[in-house]
């Protein structure tokens, strides 16, 4: 069978399960006066279109920054604002200035629904499929099995489809961000990363890596000449985008500042709800939230950051191929993730640690579904088990330090114990959550236990990733298609 | 594939769980008044005891299905216990609690087990190719076919039905057949007609085969009859096994008395020739040129508009159609026309039977004659026909061409069963998957030859785009839509009553036409 066809079949099955997940419940629904995400996303879409932009971020008797103030950038903030004329047209109800607080129908859910999907179609997916034709390894039929994992991958369909929010455009102009530089199209992937910048301050957590690589690739062509040109060019990308962007808001200098105080609140703790990072995790053992003081938590949290994230950027900055850059891109998401201040655990978006969340939002059973049909799916189509041998995880460094101690020890097999360890225990820990009633005196037992449980993951990771971007090992494939 | 599985048949499982995870992540979704159907009986096989559940009539939906079949939700009904007893009473019409959907929705997948089980065994019937690789393999393409057919997701799994369950049977009994385990493929097919007599329109088709094929245990060297080999044995033992099967499903009832009641249940007269949305057959075309002659004698002053019948001219879906130029048509001239469809398809394996995939043949005659000329046909009859000629697609090429036209064209006609927004995208979605696949595996699997579809029938089956569009995202926004709302279901039913008739002619002149290759298979 030809690859259109396949690589067609496999996006007909990620848009079926997406929209099938959606006709799920979302979050906060029906739960006033709050309600959730998706009334947030709702109420955007009616400030943006009422008031005056330069309103949008401020604190006035038409907009109460409490109920769902607008804390992503500018993007957002225009996205919305194009939601809500689409909103206006078929029903001036959903987008009405204060009447509308807390609509819900079933029209509306299908409208709000369909603006994701339609993200999705333009931005995300074409992104994705682009990225397994030309940056996969293997043969086409490998290709088209990542695609499909990829495009069923649960975290992103449970929280954009379920949940409700719009990752898959910020992702989706990041993966084109990679896209552009893995092609050699500098300037179009500054452009689009520097775009889902805007879309979602999150992306900072990927800002690193594109900076070192940029920087390393400028450098290696010579800071005197071409490199310096590129670099020129670059940089002007990046703030013209900038300027585009943050036009409206560039008139008057209180503007900016509101907007970045509204996008980085550091008045908020240092964690909020049960988040996978180390925080959360450590402060069950010691109260840190409670025994330092908010300046400390801050320098505490930056230093730690900085200290996990600066061997990987230096070691890009002096090997900037694809890559390095593929692999710091994930040890600065993690390091960020774990480490710095105010993380939300969908920043994550690592579907089984979200499991409290979805249980709240009443997404148990899309959950349950896309959870194993995933699992289900990389362990057979990318044998991700038959290839945990030593050679596959680059850890022969590894087996120099245990030989000399542990000489027994098959890597291979342990890795493989402690994946079907890990999996049992997040079976046990959701089906627990779910069925079972926590002790009085311990009423966050479980989703403390959750958070424990994938922080420890996320620490043997980045460790993990870290080792591998520094030591370098061999690779198999020759080069060629690498770089 | 890149999976270095080591078992060989992985994929079949790979593609069954699949598929399930799919019809789990569409529990949610709208369900019909069939859902409350089975809801009413699994009520009353619980709560009332068997003398009285075909005179039951709190709901409107009442038993009309086989007692065998109402023995499967009483089995059902003590696992429904555990879900949500409330489900369970006669009175609660219309419950459908959180708890009651999940069970039903459950129970419709976990009984697509057999259905599972009868597409491996039917996939061992086929003639392989060793060698290829695993996405051109027949046996591949087949299980993809069956197991991910729109047709049966759509109508299964969201407008709620269990023909998974029943499908299996039958084609279980089909591959019985093709194994020559005649006895089992007999009871098969008879235990089928016990749990829904629709199946009696193919039941010529197996009469005549196992008459035929199999009672006589010979034929000659140029497949005529040998009148000598027949076996009384073999008679009287295929006989037995289908009246004990009719007598432990009916036979509580004869007992009983109850035997005119319960065949009024499962036969009621229906009123009208079509269906409120009328399924793509020779009546749909039939009423379409009746109202054209109409329009037209009216325009041309040679009818009288008074005289014409009432709401035939600006009514749409009444059940009982009043032809006003053609004569009407009774229920006993659709069963003449039905006969007289199916009769040369009979005579035919009579006279020359092919083996296993000429009663193949002949079935998918039986059941698209009967879907074409029957009384009052839902069109998820089509389906009868659609599945098992998917065995015969991944072995021939007039075959596959035949399926292709009509499969799409089938699938389509599907669609208003979905009319809500929310179905739509999984609709359409679902509809392009199973095109898309079934067009570009069977065009690779039958690439030598040139092309599949000749450019005639691609056009026919592209204009499907335009008709969706023009039906479902256009006309609902034109002034017509209030006057005229019928108009676009009675456009999709004669378009695709075309296709539909089409495939049946090409059916029928490939059955007549083949005959020297399957000499070589043996009648027994």
């Amino acid at each position: 069978m030809e690859n259109w066809s396949l690589f067609s079949l496999c996006v007909l099955l990620g848009l079926t399960s997406r929209w099938a997940v959606s006709f799920h419940s979302y979050s906060g629904a029906g739960k006033p006066p709050m309600f959730g995400d998706y009334e947030a996303q709702r109420h955007w879409q009616e400030v943006t279109y009422n008031l005056p932009v330069h309103e949008w971020y401020f604190n006035t008797t038409n907009n109460d920054l409490n109920y769902w103030g607008l804390d992503y950038p500018p993007l957002t903030a225009y996205h919305s604002l194009v939601c809500a004329y689409v909103a206006k047209l078929l029903n001036p109800e959903w987008v009405e200035l204060h009447a509308s607080r807390g609509y819900e129908s079933h029209s509306h859910k299908l409208f709000m629904r369909a603006t994701v999907l339609f993200t999705d179609i333009l931005i995300y997916i074409p992104a994705v499929l682009l990225y397994c034709f030309y940056f996969c390894d293997g043969f086409s039929k490998q290709k088209v099995a990542t695609a499909l994992c990829i495009l069923l991958y649960p975290g992103l369909i449970l929280i954009d489809y379920g949940h409700f929010q719009y990752n898959s455009v910020s992702l989706g102009l990041a993966l084109w961000g990679i896209l552009g530089l893995g092609l050699g199209w500098d300037l179009f992937g500054s452009l689009a990363f520097t775009l889902a910048l805007n879309y979602k301050q999150m992306e900072l957590y990927h800002s690193l890596p594109f900076f070192c690589y940029l920087l390393g690739k400028c450098i290696k062509q010579g800071l005197i000449g071409r490199g310096f040109f590129q670099l020129a060019k670059i940089s002007l990308t990046v703030l013209v985008t900038f300027a585009l962007c943050w036009m409206p808001f560039l008139s008057d200098p209180k503007q900016p500042l509101q907007v970045l105080h509204r996008l980085f609140p550091f008045g908020r703790g240092l964690f909020e709800d049960k988040v996978a990072n180390t925080w959360c995790s450590l402060n069950v053992l010691i109260k840190i939230k409670t025994l330092l003081s908010r300046e400390t938590q801050l320098f505490l949290s930056f230093a730690l950051t900085l200290l996990f994230i600066l061997p990987s950027s230096l070691k890009l900055l002096s090997k900037p191929n694809l890559w390095q850059f593929k692999l710091a891109l994930v040890n600065s998401s993690l390091a960020f993730f774990l480490f710095s201040f105010q993380v939300h655990e969908k920043s994550i978006l690592l579907a089984a640690f979200m499991l409290p969340l979805l249980v709240k939002d009443g997404l148990l059973l899309p959950y349950v579904v896309t959870s194993l049909a995933f699992l289900f799916l990389s362990l057979y189509l990318l044998s991700a088990l038959e290839r945990s041998t030593e050679e596959e995880l680059r850890l022969g460094i590894y087996r120099k330090l245990t030989r000399h101690w542990l000489p027994k020890l098959n890597l291979s097999r342990i890795i493989k114990w402690k994946f079907w360890f890990s999996l049992v225990a997040m079976a046990a820990l959701s089906f627990t959550s779910v069925w079972l009633e926590p002790p009085a005196k311990f009423p966050d037992l479980f989703p403390v236990l959750v958070s424990i449980l994938s922080f420890l993951h996320f620490l043997g990771f980045i460790i993990y990733f870290n080792l591998v971007q520094l030591m370098e090992p061999q690779r198999k494939k020759s080069q060629k298609k690498t770089n | 594939m890149a999976a270095p599985m080591t078992n060989d048949q992985s994929w079949f499982y790979a593609l069954a769980l699949g598929v399930s995870f799919l019809k789990c992540l569409l529990i949610n979704a709208y369900h019909s008044t069939d859902f409350e159907v089975h809801r009413n009986w699994l009520a009353l096989t619980h709560s009332l005891p068997a003398a009285q559940w075909y005179y039951e009539a709190t709901s409107e939906w009442t038993l009309d299905y086989p007692p065998l079949f109402a023995w499967f939700e009483y089995g059902l009904s003590h696992i429904a216990s555990f879900f949500d007893k409330e489900m369970l009473v006669v009175q609660n019409l219309n419950y459908a609690s959180p708890a009651t959907i999940l069970f039903q929705r459950l129970s419709v997948i976990v009984a697509d087990v057999v259905f599972f089980y009868a597409v491996k065994e039917c996939c061992k019937c086929l003639r392989e190719d060793k060698g290829k690789y695993l996405l051109g393999k027949p046996s591949f393409i087949l299980t993809v076919l069956l197991l991910w057919n729109f047709g049966l997701i759509i109508v299964d799994h969201i407008h709620f039905q269990y023909n998974g369950f029943l499908f299996g049977v039958l084609l279980l009994s089909i591959a019985r057949h093709f194994q020559n385990r005649h006895f089992e493929g007999a009871l098969l097919f008879s235990i089928l007609l016990n749990l829904k007599h629709i199946y009696l329109y193919i039941a010529p088709a197996y009469g005549i085969y196992l008459l035929r094929c199999f009672c006589f245990t010979q034929s000659n060297a140029d497949g005529s009859l040998q009148w000598r080999s027949f076996s009384v044995v073999r008679l009287v033992t295929l006989g037995t096994i289908v009246l004990s099967t009719f007598s432990v499903s009916f036979g509580p009832f004869i007992a009983l008395g109850q035997l005119p009641q319960v065949l009024s249940r499962l036969f009621p007269f229906k009123r009208g020739l079509c269906h409120a949305y009328w399924a793509p057959n020779i009546w749909a075309l039939y009423n379409i040129a009746d109202k054209a002659f109409s329009i037209l004698g009216v325009k041309f002053k040679l009818l009288d508009i008074n005289k014409l019948p009432k709401a035939s001219m600006t009514g749409g879906l009444v059940q009982e159609f009043q032809h006003s130029v053609l004569p009407s048509v009774s229920p006993l001239a659709t069963l003449v026309c039905t006969v007289l469809s199916i009769l040369p398809a009979l005579f035919r394996i009579w006279h020359r039977p092919n083996g296993a995939r000429g009663f193949l043949r002949c079935l998918v005659i039986c059941a698209l004659g009967s879907f074409m000329f029957g009384w009052h046909v839902h069109e998820k009859a089509i389906l009868m026909a659609i599945l098992p000629l998917s065995l015969l697609a991944v072995e021939s090429r007039e075959d596959a061409r035949i399926f292709l036209i009509l499969s799409i064209t089938g699938h389509y006609s599907l669609f208003p069963l979905l009319f809500t927004t929310q179905e739509l995208p999984i609709k359409i979605l679902l509809l392009l998957l199973f095109t898309i696949f079934s067009l570009t595996s069977l065009k690779t699997l039958f690439r030598k030859g040139g092309a599949l579809l000749n450019p005639l029938e691609a056009t026919y089956l592209l204009g499907l785009i335009p008709l969706e569009l023009i039906c479902e995202f256009v006309y609902p926004l034109t002034v017509w839509q209030k006057t005229f709302p019928f108009l676009p279901l009675m456009l999709t039913s004669v378009y695709c009553a075309l296709g539909v008739t089409y495939a049946f002619i090409r059916l029928y002149i490939s059955l007549l036409t083949c005959s020297d290759s399957t000499k070589k298979i043996k009648t027994q």
